[in-house]
């Protein structure tokens, strides 16, 4: 195993095991906490690829700001393992096998497609992800989309300022 | 055996200087709490701490047998596992800012290359802002488990103004970023020690007030600690830690400054570059030890003035705090970037 493998198998354990920590910790900080963890972990995956931007945007957006908020929210409302409503065995059972039949949407559409067949993932070796070649290719090729996608956040913002204030 | 094809060198190479630089940071920081309160003293007309030591110079250690040896009091209504993790976090936050700052050039030791500088990231100054956004947890999850209201309104309260403060010191940076045209702080450095340019400050200075200004906030020092105003909040989102734990708290925050001040060299004021002087003329290894040199006075003099901006201005209420961070910086910071642009764009 050379140093690229080993870390991918780490940040891979890692990933899953945080991912499923989210998912049973009974406390919900502590799941937005994991999920964190999970947030790391795909980073690692990204610097891996050599998709360094990516990477840190990952960080700073998801970890850094929007599990942040996440936080406030589950902080302010004050859950604990007492007041969580109790769903009923039935949901619980519906929930499992419609999430199963997603993940095997997901698994068949992976393998069946031309597109991913018979392709190796670029590990520290594509340039496709570095901050100069992401820049060139967002403000040329797909200059109008990226300008349209900022004025919708724009629009949004402004429209949660405009709820969010009082008459 | 092909089980672990390393570079073992390498992974040597770098354990070695991580563990310096964070032990240097660390016993910088330890000489800081002492420097805190030798400035304020001098600038309240008082001798200040003199009793340990000659002048006063083992008073840190004083302080910090004091806090290891106090009793260690975990609130019974508090979550054990994140008030442990809470201090932790804030403080390996605080370190991991380190890795991308360069200190100085490279030497030649043992027959190899080395870099003083652990990581040099082609994104490192986004690297930076990732770890920055990340110190909150360590305020958040400690103010949230102690389970106190003060603690959670403090924390609160810190969460919020580093999130209003991260975005007018990225758009001071953007302006930056626009001028050298290179994420890596390694880049940035270099392009100042070149002949015949400027340190950056001479190019970006409203640019370099909005980062000051931002970093004393993100460093939650007076006159933006309202995280720890103590006659608002008692003690604020540290309150009920006590101990090593509460030393942590107060250790990352100078750990923090010295970061932050590594920062402000680096990009604004030439880094390792020692002013009206030709490193070239000097043997390479020597040469490389003076940058460090010439780095360490300069966060020193960004330190002095930390502090004695704390000891001269009272601390902001938060309304004006929002009011600041909001309608003033951000709109300054705006303007400086249109004006950045089109001066760049004069220049083609």
């Amino acid at each position: 195993m050379n140093t690229t493998e080993i870390l991918f198998f780490f940040l891979s354990a890692l990933a899953i095991f945080s991912a499923i920590m989210v998912l049973i910790s009974k406390n919900p900080i502590h799941s937005v906490l994991w999920l964190v963890g999970v947030f790391f972990a795909i980073s690692g995956h990204y610097i891996l690829l050599n998709a360094q931007f990516l990477a840190i945007v990952n960080m700073i957006v998801y970890a850094g700001a929007i599990m942040v908020l996440f936080l406030f929210v589950v902080m302010l409302m004050n859950l604990n393992a007492e007041t969580e409503p109790q769903k009923n065995l039935w949901m619980k059972l519906a929930g499992v096998i419609s999430g199963g039949c997603l993940l095997m949407v997901f698994v068949s559409l992976v393998r069946q497609a031309t597109d991913l067949n018979a392709k190796k993932a670029m590990t520290t070796t594509g340039d496709i992800g570095l901050i100069k070649n992401l820049g060139k290719l967002l403000f040329n090729e797909y200059v109008v989309p990226f300008e349209i996608t900022s004025v919708l956040f724009l629009s949004a913002m402004i429209g949660a300022i405009v709820i969010g204030k009082k008459e | 055996m092909t089980l672990l094809v390393l570079d073992w060198l390498l992974i040597i190479e770098k354990l070695v200087l991580i563990a310096i630089i964070v032990f240097a940071s660390l016993g910088i920081a330890l000489y800081t709490t002492f420097a805190e309160r030798k400035v304020a003293a001098i600038l309240q007309d008082r001798p200040g701490p003199e009793r340990a030591g000659p002048f006063g110079l083992f008073q840190p250690f004083a302080d910090g047998l004091k806090l290891i040896m106090k009793e260690e009091i975990t609130p019974n209504s508090s979550n054990k596992t994140l008030f442990i993790l809470g201090p932790g976090l804030a403080m390996t936050a605080a370190l991991m800012t380190c890795a991308v700052i360069p200190w100085g050039a490279s030497v030649q030791l043992f027959g190899r290359t080395i870099d003083l500088q652990i990581a040099d990231v082609n994104i490192g100054i986004l690297y930076i802002f990732g770890v920055v956004s990340l110190g909150v947890y360590g305020i958040m999850i400690g103010g949230w488990a102690s389970n106190n209201k003060f603690s959670l309104m403090a924390a609160l309260r810190g969460a919020s103004q580093a999130i209003s403060y991260e975005l007018a010191m990225g758009i001071a940076l953007i302006a930056l970023l626009m001028t050298t045209g290179s994420l890596s702080l390694k880049t940035i450095v270099e392009q100042q020690m070149a002949p015949g340019h400027l340190w950056n400050i001479a190019y970006q200075p409203i640019g370099f007030l909005l980062f000051f200004i931002c970093a004393m906030a993100e460093c939650n020092r007076t006159p933006f600690d309202l995280p720890e105003a103590e006659n608002e909040l008692n003690f604020g989102y540290h309150q009920e830690y006590s101990s090593m734990k509460l030393g942590f708290y107060l250790f990352s925050e100078y750990v923090n400054m010295i970061m932050s001040s590594a920062v402000m060299a680096s990009l604004y004021f030439g880094g390792y570059d020692i002013p009206f002087f030709n490193e070239a003329l000097l043997p390479q290894n020597i040469a490389a030890l003076v940058g460090v040199g010439a780095l360490l006075i300069k966060i020193v003099i960004f330190i002095f003035i930390f502090m004695w901006i704390r000891w001269t201005i009272p601390r902001f209420r938060y309304d004006q705090l929002m009011n600041l961070g909001w309608k003033s910086l951000i709109p300054i910071a705006l303007v400086n970037m249109l004006i950045t642009g089109a001066w760049i764009l004069a220049k083609l």
